[in-house]
């Protein structure tokens, strides 16, 4: 996929040997894996093998302590910024349990987190007005209620709900690299569609996505230029969506077995 | 100290106890001396110690006339006879009363700073965070008013104004020498001078504070703030505050501002009574942020304060919102009688604890007159290892028929070294009052602070953008630009409270 001393090939994620651990124990165990600029990877993984760990890595997450191994996102030290400056440099979570906050408002958040972005980026700050015009957009196409947008942030949501809120404030930011971890999980079958359109609708040759997922239907709808299995806290096949189709028929432990090997 | 000035008191900013005599209060000092009084009153200050001769003295000091000395005598009397209260979730080593100075003359111009160069600059930095123009930063920081700008003029302008329309907003020893009827009809008249310890040694030896009164009819046409009450005479230690509302009138009053206010008096047990007659409405707002202490607890305000209002008219309505974040100890329930019928009482707190401070605040709705409606709503927050107690009591009385009240209780704590305590007292005597309470604790989770970085927004904003969440129904009672600056010094207070 990748060769690092390729001028011509710079991946916007470089992910070297990271090993990482959670309540003392290790769950990342040399994991590496390169993305490329509007590269879309998905990961799959049996429960428990660290696919969220991996997202809590790259975020910044302190329930993931880092003992090491690099990652170059954008050819900086990723691990020398702060969890908010990677998300200012365009690196978005899409989290597997979102957060509810009561008394923030999802505009709130949804323009203060834009702002800070806008500010990074040198460009002005948007108004009140400015911003609702376009949260409004791309609400409806989300087919979210405007009415989502004045409620405090996933307070009271349904589980779809908040996934598709996720995917909302992912719209709104517009990140470099998106980390979508189960986002498809707990979606009905429409709305299923309706955010694999908003994730298709942002895919550009500048951003790429991870896409964590269990299930190989949502692959219909976001197609994937790689997918990966992770197993014991490594990647430990790669391949083109045809994978998906294979661990869909067969499930992972031929590969487990293969990796402890 | 008798030098006329060529300023009315009405105009000066001065200290009070300079202002020019009138010869008939001049006699009234005259038999002050007959009654025994032994100490030099020309000294500035007196040392630390509390008898019946301090009282005399401050009284004396003021040109007070005789009933108003009987009335502090009466109180200090009974304060004798008194304890300190107990029952409030506060720890503080014991307060020897007599090691209190209780009357010091404001400095002079000369002992002041004479220009910002000579202030702390920690206390300078703070008022830059909070936005606080130039020109005001200067008069907090107490430097001689005459070297920085004219303040006076500002004051006179309102003053006219207010004037024009019948009302009075004073200091209280100024009320006391040009309005003594009104202040001897209202005072003690909400908090008589046995109502509990703190505000019976208020009643004995207060040292000054504000007077307003408000004719029928008249809705004044601005804020009653303490912008320009800022270079008035160091009131802090023992502040006394009436306010009277005229049938038909309305009133909104703020108190204290958000600059972090320096006093070496660690005691303070203020006094603020509100009188509402038919259909007037009194809107009392406070932020209070008082020297709380360093990070290791040490200093700090101790801050007794009783505060309640008394809608005494039908159809009356007394307002109370505080936001108060500053002190060592916060002990204060700002409470209204509702006397008349279908009279409102409201009660509208943030509270913030941080690093050592420890508040034990509420409110108090007692339910007279028919169909009297009272609202409380509290936000407690609590961080580091500060200590909140939520305490209040809502009484409906025999006569009340059709009362109600809505309580809302939140508290917000940050970390796990704090901690939040809800008392709400209920003593319902009629059957058809109807009473909801409903109260809430939660924490600022690690998991919400990381959800919003990953969102682009840093910890400080977070935490603030979560506090003002929180506070938001309280800050919407604030008069809008009080608001703006009660946010800021959330923020300012919570600085590093998280992460
Ligand atoms: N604080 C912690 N203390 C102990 N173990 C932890 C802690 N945090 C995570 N783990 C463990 O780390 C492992 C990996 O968790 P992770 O959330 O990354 O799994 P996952 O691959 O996302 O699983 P799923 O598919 O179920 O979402 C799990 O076994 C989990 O129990
Ligand atoms: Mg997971």
């Amino acid at each position: 996929m990748s060769n690092d001393s390729d001028p011509l090939h710079n991946p916007l994620l470089s992910i070297r040997e990271v090993h990482a651990s959670a309540g003392g124990k290790a769950i990342l165990k040399g994991l590496s894996l390169e993305v490329g600029p509007g590269e879309v990877h998905a990961i799959m993984g049996p429960n428990g093998s660290g696919k969220s760990t991996l997202a809590r890595v790259l975020t910044g997450n302190e329930n993931a302590e880092v003992t090491s191994g690099e990652v170059l996102y954008k050819g900086q030290d990723l691990f020398g910024l702060a969890p908010e400056e990677r998300a200012r440099e365009g690196l978005f979570l899409a989290f597997q349990y979102p957060v509810e906050i009561p008394g923030i408002a999802n505009s709130t958040l949804l323009r203060e987190g834009l702002n800070a972005m806008r500010e990074h980026r040198g460009e002005p700050e948007l108004d009140a007005i400015d911003f609702l015009e376009i949260a409004k957009a791309k609400a409806d196409v989300l087919e979210m209620e405007p009415t989502m947008l004045s409620r405090a942030v996933n307070h009271g949501f349904s589980g779809g709900e908040k996934k598709r809120n996720e995917v909302l404030q992912m719209l709104v930011l517009e990140p470099t690299l998106a980390i979508l971890d189960e986002t498809d999980s707990g979606l009905d079958i429409d709305a299923l569609q309706v955010v694999a359109k908003g994730v298709n609708a942002l895919r550009d040759k500048g951003r790429s996505f991870i896409v964590i997922t269990h299930y190989q239907r949502l692959l219909d709808y976001i197609v994937p230029d790689f997918v990966h299995v992770l197993a014991n806290g490594r990647i430990v096949r790669s391949g083109d969506k045809d994978l998906a189709l294979e661990l869909e028929a067969k499930g992972y432990a031929w590969l487990e077995e293969g990796a402890s090997a | 100290m008798n030098t006329p000035n060529p300023m009315t008191p009405a105009e000066r900013p001065a200290p009070i106890d300079k202002i020019a005599l009138n010869p008939e209060i001049d006699d009234l000092n005259q038999q002050d001396y007959k009654w025994g009084f032994v100490t030099d009153i020309e000294q500035d200050s007196l040392p630390p110690g509390l008898n019946e001769d301090t009282v005399r003295f401050i009284s004396a000091k003021k040109k007070e006339p005789e009933w108003l000395l009987e009335w502090r005598l009466k109180a200090f009397r009974h304060w004798l006879t008194m304890t300190e209260p107990t029952w409030a979730l506060v720890d503080y080593p014991a307060i020897d009363y007599q090691a209190v100075s209780y009357f010091a003359a404001p400095k002079s111009d000369a002992d002041k700073p004479q220009s910002l160069d000579e202030v702390d600059p920690e206390l300078l930095a703070t008022y830059e965070k909070l936005g606080i123009p130039l020109a005001e930063r200067a008069a907090l920081a107490g430097v001689a008013v005459d070297a920085v700008f004219d303040s006076v003029s500002v004051a006179t302008t309102f003053k006219s104004k207010l004037g024009e329309l019948g009302i009075v907003f004073c200091s209280f020893s100024e009320a006391v020498q040009e309005h003594p009827e009104l202040v001897r009809k209202y005072l003690g008249s909400v908090v008589p001078q046995k109502d509990n310890f703190f505000a019976a040694l208020n009643s004995a030896v207060f040292s000054d504070g504000s007077f307003v009164y408000i004719p029928k009819g008249v809705r004044c046409p601005m804020e009653l703030s303490t912008y320009f009450r800022i270079n008035a005479a160091n009131t802090g230690q023992f502040e006394r505050t009436l306010i009277v509302a005229e049938e038909g009138s309305h009133v909104s009053y703020l108190e204290g501002c958000t600059a972090p206010m320096r006093d070496e008096n660690q005691l303070h047990a203020a006094v603020v009574e509100l009188v509402a007659l038919d259909d007037a409405t009194i809107k009392y707002s406070t932020v209070q942020n008082w020297y709380p202490g360093d990070k290791n607890g040490v200093g700090g305000i101790y801050n007794f304060v009783t505060k309640r209002g008394a809608c005494r008219g039908a159809r009356s309505k007394i307002s109370w919102t505080q936001v108060e974040t500053g002190s060592a100890i916060t002990w204060k329930y700002p409470s209204c009688v509702l006397q008349g019928d279908d009279s409102v009482g409201e009660f509208y707190s943030v509270a913030l604890t941080n690093n050592w401070q420890q508040a034990d605040t509420g409110t108090k709705m007692i339910h007279i007159g028919k169909n009297t409606r009272s609202t409380i709503i509290s936000k407690g927050i609590s961080a580091g290892h500060g200590q909140q107690t939520y305490r209040g009591s809502v009484r409906m009385l025999k006569g009340a028929d059709g009362a109600r009240n809505y309580s809302q209780c939140d508290s917000l704590l940050m970390g796990d070294q704090c901690g939040a305590h809800t008392f709400p007292y209920i003593d319902v005597k009629n059957p058809t009052a109807h009473l909801e309470h409903e109260a809430s604790t939660s924490r600022i989770g690690e998991d919400q602070i990381f959800y919003l970085n990953q969102r682009g927004l840093s910890t400080e904003d977070a935490v603030n953008l979560i506090v003002n969440g929180f506070c938001k129904e309280v800050f919407r009672e604030l008069p809008m630009e009080f608001a703006v600056e009660a946010q800021k010094l959330l923020s300012v207070s919570l600085e590093g409270a998280v992460g």
